[in-house]
């Protein structure tokens, strides 16, 4: 979780001001690090989708009320279209991308496909990194714990029933041993 | 044979859509893109008395402005006929940036296309409009008075009224009546997806990724509008982020970012904004309903009379039809059914979820409700006291399954020994309803031959492909198992390509017709394959099946067999190698029966939903929902139960959520994002099931009719009965507002 404070992440605690146009930026997505260059009105959501071929994160309001760009900055669920793109360096940020170890899936993927938890699949990105940070949060512990954690995150083909599903599914299967596996963040 | 169909399967596409490896079409990545920002009017009448593009031209980063000024006429304007149709489908007849007139808030005055997507929003804030305004409509209540009745509508297809015996007389002559009306806010769609075109040309031939219900409608309505030939357009879709309706017709922006991309010479991406989403292509209209129903004291409807009222464009006759039902459902003789207009400054209303009968069925079955309870009849007595047994006409139905879904449901949900008295049970400070409705929904045959193509490589693995789109309903998977089982070989060997309209054509997947129309298309090029083979193999004298009937041949796990000797018998792969094909390849069609087939076409379901009411804050909450439906053919359970569950919830919105106005001062709408217009969200859902009676049905293709819009239809309806149940209070208005549901001050606990 440690934010990076090394020398290549000064220029944030620069006083001069940036921008507007294009900034030198290095962002950390999934572990890996991209250097691009960002005016700094850009959001996280269009740097991942437009400048770093990021697309699973989505668009859906551009305006933070949807949940279907959900993703994670230093172990944290945020809205990357409320996010300006330029706040987020020396810090972690994960995608849905970053959920797969090794093409394999995470459990929480494999439990939406099997309980059908999307249809057109839009929201499902934001879906599964709400659900993941949910139960990282604590806050799955009963059904009402999670259709209400989970309501940020809008389905409008309605696969609540599957979603709320597949969470109890990985939580229990998690249940029985504790701490066995960190998913680190 | 234990086939691949009926079995619930999982997505073929859930891998692509859990890992974000899908891509939708504003994910398109291409070499010097850029980007189109639509500038919306900002009044909803009136004209552009001057436009100034040179503050955004001199923008940073901006490529052009296109205005009324500037940018091309259009070739054509396509009449507005449905998707469905395999014809131009454009949304509205009208087209924007033509002249200077502006007829709805949120018309495009200008296009900009900048270098990236923050230059392109910033530099569309710089166009400065100045507008003459003049006097606008958008609402019911400032345009009652210049309401006419429609002729013909959708485009011409339905009449506007419809009508049999002598409705007056015998709703005069009826023992019991009931007059009622109806108030219904406006529905958006809201696809989580926002549409989205990117444009390419590329020596004069444009292709454009689309976010589309249906590519070929996009094909065709673009190239007629500028003027291109069909040869030199191109449209695909790989995934799209829901369709509802919203993008089932071709609305002005996809043609927009062509002309943007062709005046730029790069390729553009549009992609509109949430809030554009509600000027940008239609809605489900304003509505009001007025229902007269006679009946007898033991409960039969001798008439019915079914009136709606709805706003329009200013260019077309759009409502969506609200009285193919209601003329329907009952054996009643006397029916009349009218659509009055009322022409405002909106765009052309469109398909939306359920369109035009989810509203009409709310109106009938909440009055059967009304009827039920003011007759002392049981509700699921009185729907089954009505029953068509044939459709108006005395055809039968292709298939009916009514009775048993009303039957199946009222014993699932426990509706037997219900207490019909209102305010009788409570649960602490709230007050518990239950309730019920009919559901039916057409079934829609007015596409043309749709197509598609199979090929079966020699090492057993095969290719099928079709130009329809996955939007959500399952299309992708669907069409997989249906071509699996067709050509006798596993699921995993076969891969289904859709959404390039350089495939085998379908019809845009509208009106719960896509499952339907495309299976019998690939089942069509997947027997044809699967007979061509069978046909080389009993003429090859070096195949054990040499000189075999065809008709006793079978084909299982990729091995053509003697039915009777199933030792006897080769793969495909041998087959092939030994006449040297790499490959084999066939085509199919399928065309639907004629519009005139004697069958009546409805799909029938049963709701029922228990809520929990608080009369003193007005809040109602769904505890659980049951849908029973007899959709024919079920080619994927799991996928199936998903898109009825879907279609119960936009049910629970409706009643619950769900509502825009256009606020007259200003004429525009009240709510234009997912903060002000409410949708259904985790918090609201109850626990819900979907079950299925198991009809069989050969006058539809494959059995199939089809679940995009019966699991919606009536869902609304079984909860409004149950609030009435619950509180006594009966709300003829959609959304029930809190303060409609609400016991007065005052009031007796």
């Amino acid at each position: 979780m440690g934010i990076d404070l090394s020398a290549e992440a000064a220029p944030r605690r620069r006083t001069t001001v940036r921008g507007p146009s294009d900034e030198p930026v290095v962002l950390t997505v999934n572990g890996t690090e991209h250097a691009v260059n960002l005016e700094p009105r850009v959001s996280l959501l269009d740097a991942l989708r437009d400048r770093l071929a990021l697309t699973g994160s989505k668009k859906g309001c551009d305006q933070g009320t949807c949940g279907a760009c959900t993703v994670w900055v230093d172990g944290r669920r945020v809205l990357a279209c409320l996010t300006l793109a330029i706040t987020c360096e020396g810090r972690q940020v994960t995608t849905i991308e970053g959920l797969t170890t090794d093409g394999e899936l995470h459990p929480m993927q494999r439990a939406f496909i099997e309980h059908d938890a999307f249809q057109c699949g839009y929201c499902t990105p934001g879906q599964i990194m709400s659900a993941v940070a949910l139960i990282e949060e604590g806050n799955a512990g009963t059904d009402q714990d999670i259709a209400e954690f989970m309501s940020g995150n809008l389905c409008r083909c309605a696969a609540y029933p599957g979603i709320r599903a597949a969470i109890r599914d990985v939580r229990d299967a998690r249940a029985p041993e504790p701490g066995a596996t960190g998913d680190g963040g | 044979m234990s086939g691949a169909v009926g079995r619930p399967v999982d997505r073929v596409d859930g891998h692509a859509k859990v890992t974000g490896g899908a891509r939708y079409t504003a994910e398109i990545a291409l070499p010097g893109l850029a980007y189109a920002a639509i500038v919306g009017a900002g009044v909803p009448s009136g004209r552009v008395v001057t436009i100034d593009a040179a503050p955004a031209r001199a923008a940073s980063g901006v490529l052009a402005v296109l205005t009324h000024e500037n940018l091309p006429k259009v070739a054509a304007r396509p009449r507005l006929l449905p998707s469905l149709l395999g014809a131009p489908a454009p949304g509205q007849s009208f087209f924007p940036m033509q002249d200077e007139v502006v007829h709805y808030f949120g018309q495009p005055v200008a296009v900009v296309v900048a270098e990236s997507h923050e230059q392109a929003q910033y530099a569309a804030s710089l166009v400065e409009v100045a507008y003459a305004r003049t006097p606008s409509v958008t609402t019911i209540d400032e345009g009652r008075g210049g309401a006419y009745e429609a002729e013909r509508l959708f485009g011409g297809l339905m009449p506007g009224r419809e009508e049999r015996g002598d409705a007056e007389t015998a709703l005069a002559e009826a023992e019991v009546r009931l007059d009622l009306s109806y108030r219904f806010a406006a529905n958006n769609h809201n696809t989580l997806e926002p549409p989205a075109t990117t444009a390419v040309w590329e020596e004069g031939r444009l292709t454009l990724y689309d976010s589309t219900m249906g590519i070929r409608a996009s094909q065709l309505t673009v190239a007629q509008l500028l003027g291109l030939p069909l040869s030199d357009v191109r449209v695909v879709t790989h995934f799209v982020g829901g369709g509802f309706g919203a993008k089932a017709m071709t609305w002005p922006h996809v043609t927009l970012a062509a002309m943007a991309a062709r005046h730029v010479g790069r390729p553009v991406r549009l992609a509109l904004t949430r809030p554009q989403t509600y000027t940008s292509h239609g809605h489900r209209e304003e509505q009001e309903h007025e229902l007269s129903l006679g009946a007898t004291r033991d409960g039969r409807v001798t008439a019915l009379r079914h009136h709606k009222l709805s706003i329009t464009s200013p260019f077309d006759d759009w409502a969506e039809p609200a009285t193919g039902v209601s003329s329907q459902l009952y054996a009643c003789d006397h029916y009349q059914g009218v659509h009055r207009l009322i022409r405002g400054n909106t765009m052309t209303p469109t398909f939306t979820r359920g369109p035009g009968e989810t509203v009409g069925v709310f109106v009938l079955e909440t009055a059967m409700d009304e009827l039920a309870h003011e007759l002392g009849i049981d509700p699921v007595e009185l729907r089954l006291r009505n029953r068509a047994a044939t459709d108006p006409r005395g055809n039968p139905w292709s298939s009916d399954g009514l009775a048993d879904c009303l039957r199946l449901g009222a014993e699932r949900f426990g509706w037997h020994g219900r207490d019909p008295g209102t305010r009788a049970r409570r649960d602490g400070d709230w007050l518990i309803g239950t309730g019920m409705a009919a559901a039916a929904y057409p079934v829609a045959f007015f596409m043309p031959a749709q197509r598609a193509r199979a090929r079966v490589y020699e090492d057993g693995g095969a290719v099928v492909q079709a130009g329809t789109q996955e939007f959500g309903t399952g299309m992708l998977t669907v069409a997989t198992q249906v071509a699996a089982d067709a050509l006798g070989l596993p699921m995993e060997a076969v891969r289904f390509e859709a959404g390039d309209t350089d495939l085998p054509n379908t019809s845009a997947a509208v009106g719960s017709a896509g499952s339907g129309m495309v299976s019998a298309a690939v089942h069509a090029a997947a027997t044809a394959l699967r007979d061509q083979l069978v046909a080389l193999a009993v003429a090859d004298r070096g195949s054990p099946l040499y000189g075999a009937d065809p008709a006793a041949v079978n084909v299982r796990e990729g091995r053509m067999l003697l039915r009777d000797r199933p030792e006897t018998g080769e793969a495909y792969g041998e087959l092939m190698r030994r006449n040297r094909l790499a490959d084999a390849e066939a085509t199919g069609s399928w065309s639907p029966p004629p519009l005139d087939t004697p069958h009546g076409l409805l799909t029938f379901g049963a709701q029922f939903a228990e809520v929990a009411v608080d009369p003193e804050l007005g809040l109602v909450r769904v505890r659980r929902m049951l849908g029973v439906f007899a959709p024919g053919r079920v080619l994927n359970p799991k996928l199936a139960r998903s898109q009825l569950t879907g279609g119960m919830l936009w049910g629970l919105g409706q009643a619950l959520l769900e509502g825009n106005r256009m606020d007259p001062r200003h004429g525009r709408w009240g709510a234009a994002n997912l903060g002000e217009y409410l949708v259904a969200v985790n918090a609201d859902v109850p626990e819900i099931t979907a079950e299925f009676v198991e009809v069989a049905d050969d006058v539809v293709p494959l059995g199939i009719k089809g679940v995009g819009e019966i699991g919606q239809v009536g869902a609304a309806a079984a909860i409004a009965n149950a609030v009435f149940h619950a509180t006594g209070r009966r709300i003829r208005e959609l959304p029930l507002a809190a303060e409609l549901v609400m016991d007065p001050p005052g009031t007796p606990a």
